[in-house]
């Protein structure tokens, strides 16, 4: 197990590095000009030249590279242009804010699609199940960006009773988890777990269906187990799969979305890509793709790692 | 199989989908704040918040509320009515004159008792520190950020001294008429406060202080800033009415529009033009006017460009229904005359009138050898979005259809907008302009160098300008070179309208429209007054 760990780990260092040069390469290769955020659309070109040079963005990209590299080495991720605050700083706090989203999101998403699943899956090709089976396939298939929209024109302005942006009467740096603060989190993070919340619907209903056909059931019955018993047994039984299922989704979530942050102003991970997209800030952009990258790469071992501890004969593989 | 009742399933699923309240929120419902004034909450189309270093980032938008609200030039901008142009008038400078046996001479003399919102006095030696943060490299307040804000503004700043506590004299590198129009860009930061807080210019941006009738309060990067009214402020007359100003950086129109009609924020930018209608039902208010923007397609005049044609340029002109665009646009837009609406005082008296006469439009085309069913073939750069754009695609797709009737076929070139500046930096000969015979920018166009000059004037092609088009005319750079050498103001206006007549006359540009700066505020906002200019006054502002 220790030799496979060795092993996997060792992986990261040039699944690391690929993603860097691929993130540095995407970055670069898109037009546009990088002082665009410190410089007056009317700058003149020997200005932008003459300020290039001073960012160091005449030299070779290949140095440009080695450089960036040099300095992640050291655990800099270097300095926004636009803001001049450190790359690291910025993430940081988004982090922060998407990771809070996201938990919101995979709870609300978690709690809604096992209780569709449990009641597709008892009540299996009537009416109910039908319609839970509907609600998860809007859910995997709507656009999460318009359904955001549609939340904030239904419950922010038909009805004001939910914010539609911001993280908070303040700012997300002066969270704290009271109501005044909380309610603006909800459209965000209902709008985020319909992905999941279909995921884990039609997961569930599946394995309900799967576990209410098999012998033991009847056999639980048959020893006058009441529908209450039965069902804890069902639970029992799908709960390691859907815990798993939702595992993965909210790993997906915790990368955080373009859109939703943006629909909603949430100061997350989205929220600065965006920013740093429109301001060409190529060190924020660089840093912030890299990080989330390498948090895929992270919870990836991570995943491998456990399963590996669980199934002996993936590390024979 | 006996099962769960599905009215108790559907009833706690019910339950549980109700989310914890569904009263009305009375943070939303009361809006603004409880001290006496009130607060006003704006939502901004840009991305992040406007650095308040002085010479702020974010464009127009960063100083229109942010630069021109927490500090001051030595000349600032008149914001004070809606009916005629703005103008240039005293700031922290009460007065300035040229030497009139050396009209590269400028002595200004500064405003008394004026005090950073530090308590430190500001002097002389204040803007020549401030003049050296943006131009002096080796000077210890050097800052890249407002040096690249602010030095294409001020190219024309040679030398500048303090002559006394009250008094500065700057150089200028040729005889400029236009010198206080770039004065009026560069703001004042206090130098106290920079050395207070360790010489550190990001450190500053969380206690920054200036002159302006606003101080800020409170920083959070890309999530708002809150400024407070400076009771003292020099100018008693724009003692701010407010208690407090929200500034919230709003990209997404949607959220933005969303925001306004929740209650959220009393002011958005740019709403969205769709929303407007819904906006006037529900009482909220949409101000606009006109004011120092174009629209236009700038054409290349590099040899083979079909616009080296005048009959051409003259005839796309003529083919346009503005009027037209203007439903389109539900009213938001000026019909484009020339480079100003017809009611600036530099428009003066063209010969050309620039109107929809298509059959005016197809004579001149087949004077030119052209037709619908033989057309010219033009190549025009355009982008799906950007600042200031309006709403670029389906205005450029209108002058697209209504030139191919006429016998000019319209290809596209569509880049990001970021990428489009790049190119229009670069020039139309660079390879980033791919060959392309117009590009569509919209323009600042608030004094007569940015309006006039800068596009066309010989000197200033690509790397040295933004003449784009590579377009030469002695007649033109002459009347340039007369604008900036005509200090008195009667003179200098003549020239300005002579220049704007052979703009309008050699139709040099496809003069398509001005924008009017559509915000749409609460019906609590009262006393706001929207200048013709890109900056706009907030201090009358009060919450009803």
């Amino acid at each position: 197990m220790l030799v496979y760990l060795i092993r996997r780990l060792l992986y990261v260092v040039p699944i690391a590095l690929a993603v860097s040069v691929v993130c540095f390469s995407l970055v670069h290769i898109a037009p546009g000009d990088p002082l665009v955020s410190i410089l007056p659309p009317d700058a003149s070109q020997a200005l932008v030249e003459q300020m290039k040079k001073s960012y160091g963005f005449d030299r070779p990209i290949p140095v440009q590279f080695a450089i960036w590299l040099g300095k992640i080495a050291q655990g800099d991720l270097g300095t926004s242009i636009a803001t001049s605050r450190p790359v690291l700083q910025e993430i940081t706090k988004a982090v922060g804010n998407t990771l809070m989203l996201a938990f919101a999101a995979t709870l609300i998403g978690f709690t809604l699609g096992c209780f569709f699943g449990f009641v597709a899956g008892y009540f299996r090709d009537t009416l109910v199940d039908r319609i839970a089976v509907t609600v998860s396939i809007l859910g995997v298939s709507v656009p999460h960006y318009w359904l955001g929209m549609v939340l904030v024109i239904c419950f922010s302005v038909l009805l004001p009773w939910r914010p539609p942006t911001g993280a908070g009467p303040g700012s997300s740096a002066a969270w704290v988890w009271d109501w005044e603060h909380v309610k603006y989190l909800i459209l965000p993070a209902v709008t985020m777990s319909v992905i999941p919340m279909g995921i884990v619907t039609r997961t569930v209903r599946a394995l309900v269906g799967d576990i209410l056909s098999q012998e033991f059931v009847d056999a639980l019955r048959a020893k006058g187990l009441t529908d209450w018993g039965v069902f804890q047994h069902v639970v029992k039984n799908a709960a390691p799969t859907a815990l798993a299922v939702m595992g993965l989704q909210l790993g997906y979530l915790l990368g955080g979305s373009i859109l939703i942050e943006t629909v909603f102003s949430w100061p997350g991970t989205g929220f600065l890509l965006n920013a740093a997209i429109f301001q060409r800030d190529l060190p924020l952009l660089q840093g912030t793709i890299l990080v989330l990258a390498m948090f895929f790469v992270v919870l990836n071992l991570l995943v491998d790692t456990v399963q590996t501890a669980i199934d002996p004969r993936i590390r024979r593989g | 199989m006996s099962r769960f009742s599905r009215r108790q399933m559907l009833l706690a699923g019910a339950s549980a989908a109700a989310l914890p309240s569904l009263r009305v929120d009375p943070l939303l419902a009361q809006s603004g704040g409880t001290q006496s004034g009130g607060t006003l909450r704006i939502a901004m189309t840009a991305a992040d918040v406007p650095l308040p270093n002085g010479q702020t980032d974010q464009g127009a938008e960063g100083m229109r509320f942010v630069g021109y609200n927490v500090f001051d030039a030595l000349i600032n901008w008149d914001l004070s009515s809606a009916d005629k142009a703005s103008g240039l008038i005293p700031g922290l400078a009460t007065s300035w004159k040229v030497d009139a046996a050396d009209p590269t001479r400028w002595t200004f003399t500064l405003r008394e008792g004026v005090k950073f919102h530090d308590g430190s006095a500001f002097d002389a030696a204040a803007v020549v520190w401030n003049y050296d943060k943006i131009l002096k490299q080796d000077s210890p307040q050097f800052d890249p950020r407002q040096a690249g804000q602010g030095r294409t503004r001020i190219p024309s700043v040679k030398f500048y001294r303090a002559l006394d506590a009250k008094t500065v004299e700057f150089i200028s590198t040729t005889p400029n008429a236009l010198f206080p129009y770039d004065i009026s860009w560069i703001l004042m930061s206090s130098p106290a406060q920079w050395e207070k807080v360790g010489r550190d210019w990001t450190k500053f941006l969380n206690a920054p202080s200036g002159t302006g009738p606003w101080k800020v309060d409170r920083y959070v990067p890309r999530e708002r800033l809150e400024m407070l009214p400076n009771a003292e402020y020099w100018d008693a007359r724009r003692r701010p009415k407010l208690a407090r100003v929200v500034l919230i950086p709003m990209p997404e129109t949607s959220a933005r529009t969303a925001a306004l009609l929740a209650g959220q924020v009393d002011w958005a930018e740019t709403p969205a033009p769709d929303a407007i209608p819904q906006l006037k039902s529900r009482g909220f208010q949409i101000v606009t006017n006109v004011y120092p923007h174009n629209w236009t397609w700038h054409f290349s005049r590099v040899e083979g460009s079909p616009w080296n044609d005048i009959r051409i340029r003259k005839a796309a002109n003529l083919a346009l229904d503005r009027e037209a665009m203007v439903t389109l646009l539900g009213g938001l837009m000026v019909p484009g005359k020339g480079m100003v609406p017809p009611g600036s005082p530099w428009f003066g008296k063209p010969g050309f009138e620039v109107k929809c006469d298509l059959a005016a439009a197809t004579k001149l085309m087949t004077e030119a050898g052209y037709s619908k069913a033989r057309p010219v073939s033009v190549k025009a750069i355009i982008s799906p979005g950007g600042s200031g754009q309006m709403q670029p695609l389906p205005m450029n797709e209108f002058i697209q259809q209504s030139l191919a009737e006429i016998g000019i076929k319209v290809d596209f070139e569509v880049m990001e907008w970021n990428a489009l500046v790049a190119s229009w930096r670069a020039g139309a000969k660079h390879d980033s302009s791919r060959g392309a015979h117009s590009t569509n920018s919209s323009y600042f166009s608030q004094d007569p160098f940015t309006c006039l000059i800068r596009h066309l004037e010989s000197n200033l092609v690509a790397p040295r300008g933004t003449n784009w088009g590579y377009y030469v005319d002695p007649v033109l750079d002459a009347l340039f070179e007369k604008i900036r050498s005509s200090f008195d103001p009667a003179e200098q206006l003549a020239a300005i309208q002579k220049t704007h007549e052979r703009f309008v006359d050699e139709a040099l540009f496809l003069f398509v429209t001005h924008d009017v700066n559509p915000r749409a505020l609460s019906p609590r906002v009262k006393g706001f007054v929207q200048a013709q200019n890109w900056y706009q006054d907030i201090t009358p502002v009060t919450m009803g």
